[in-house]
């Protein structure tokens, strides 16, 4: 299994570790709900290095991004980011991704860690068309940090001695370090929190993780990200977005704008939107306490199986029982009153807004 | 007497009956419960076999039983408070057990040979 740069640093301090896309990955050190409080409230750092990093660089990047990529980035601004996904043909998600503009002729691709291989693929495959545009993976070369919370913005500041104060959400910036080494850092992140990711190669990240840690910031594991995430309607890649879910279906629709013109996938989208969706990504609201996982089944009022939860959680800062659930389009609509099956037993549900918990970004 | 299981259940046995919970263990490496799944009053539960569920943020654990019978209690105490598990998880049993065949209680592991299997664990 692959380790980041901060394997040993989790073990040391008694994390609970878990494989996830390929890494052994932090899962929680003091709690779930410790940390997930932290960023709420104040702020915490995690270890995302093992996400993936892609440059498209050449005369034709712009044009190969636009083909493989739902955003479009012909009149995107050098210096924004831009959230999106890939798409095959059926219009199902490869992967959901955030674009770094450089420039007209270099972008940088942010991927899910699960799917680094896949995309890195997918990418050399379209860029065949467009041979003055080059697909280099520097997933190996690249350490992330992400700072969460109203705090980070002082965090990243008086800790990391890195100014942010310039930066609007969805805008990044480039700097180099004081051994020259490049670092990329944007305002961006995955938990409906304000807050930063932060890019460089493995030996800047280890020094700044140990700065972090000295100044008493929570040091936060995939298990808190995940209920962050969930709270704020934000997908995960294997659960709300699979190569066979399109972007509409998981309510993503505003990511994928089919006015755009010709990208991978975009007909399939067009042809469904003609004919209508048969399912959608709904959130539920759920009486009593057992939690709706991953898989469980969807139930209407008489009891026919109408869909599954993707992402189900007792929310920490809201304290209320949440799925996301991708159902059958006539019961998608607010207010229908459902069932969810947790093993024996079942539930009543009501669908709900899936963004469950309203972020603080700032904008 | 007390008894467990390689999945980190116990059984703790007084004449023909057996509370059934978690270890201490267990308790830990789940994290905070959120929720414990039982059965009904009066189910039958068999040894080796799942009899419900509990629950952490993260994730839903099989609840196995270390011994056959009928349930003549669940405790209460856990639906709302299923937290208690986390204070105390050897005084907070999630049900009582008439137990059926007690002669099933000698394929169970000792405390001792219990905490061999919780050392493994931790490699």
């Amino acid at each position: 299994m692959k380790t980041t740069c901060l394997h040993s640093q989790h073990t040391a301090m008694g994390a609970l570790m878990s494989p996830f896309g390929g890494f052994d990955m932090p899962i929680s050190y003091r709690g779930i709900e410790e940390e997930h409080r932290a960023v709420r409230s104040a702020v915490g750092v995690f270890d995302v290095s093992h996400m993936g990093e892609v440059r498209i660089y050449g005369p034709q990047a712009l044009e190969l991004v636009n083909h493989i990529f739902t955003g479009s980035l012909t009149e995107v601004a050098p210096g924004k980011v831009v959230y999106g996904m890939m798409l095959n043909e059926n219009g199902g998600v490869v992967d959901d991704l955030l674009v770094y503009k450089r420039s007209d002729t270099d972008f940088f691709l942010v991927i899910n860690a699960s799917n680094i291989d896949k995309d890195v693929a997918w990418m050399h495959l379209q860029a065949e068309r467009f041979p003055q545009a080059t697909v280099d993976d520097q997933s190996e070369h690249w350490a992330e940090l992400a700072i969460q919370g109203p705090e980070a913005e002082r965090t990243m500041q008086d800790v990391l001695g890195i100014d942010c104060s310039d930066l609007t959400f969805y805008t990044f910036k480039e700097f180099k370090a004081a051994d020259g080494s490049d670092c990329v850092v944007s305002r961006t992140g995955y938990t409906g929190e304000d807050g930063f990711e932060y890019y460089a190669p493995a030996h800047l990240i280890v020094e700044a993780w140990e700065r972090l840690m000295k100044a008493g910031v929570e040091p936060c594991g995939l298990g808190c990200r995940d209920t962050l995430r969930f709270e704020a309607g934000l997908p995960l890649y294997g659960d709300e977005l699979t190569d066979e879910i399109t972007p509409l279906e998981a309510g993503l629709g505003m990511f994928a704008k089919v006015d755009k013109p010709a990208f991978m996938g975009r007909d399939a989208l067009v042809r469904q939107k003609e004919q209508g969706l048969t399912r959608k990504t709904v959130g539920l609201e759920i009486e009593g306490r057992a939690i709706a996982r991953h898989g469980y089944p969807v139930l209407d009022a008489e009891g026919n199986q109408v869909g599954t939860v993707t992402t189900g959680y007792h929310s920490i800062t809201l304290d209320k029982n949440l799925a996301m659930a991708l159902v059958d389009a006539h019961c998608a609509a607010l207010g229908t009153p459902l069932q969810v099956q947790v093993r024996r037993k079942t539930f009543p549900a009501v669908v709900v807004k899936k963004r469950f918990y309203t972020p603080n970004y700032k904008k | 007497m007390i008894y467990y299981l390689p999945t980190h259940e116990y059984a703790r046995v007084e004449g023909n009956t057996a509370y059934i919970g978690i270890s201490k263990y267990a308790a830990e490496q789940l994290g905070n419960v959120v929720y414990v799944d039982m059965p009904e009053m009066d189910d039958d539960v068999n040894a080796g076999e799942e009899f419900g569920a509990i629950e952490s943020v993260k994730a839903a654990s099989d609840l196995f039983s270390p011994v056959s019978g009928a349930v003549i209690e669940i405790n209460e105490e856990l639906i709302d408070n299923p937290r208690l598990i986390n204070e105390d998880p050897e005084t907070h049993w999630i049900i009582k057990v008439e137990m059926n065949n007690t002669a099933e209680l000698e394929g169970l592991l000792t405390p001792e040979a219990y905490a061999q299997v919780c050392a493994n664990e931790k490699h």
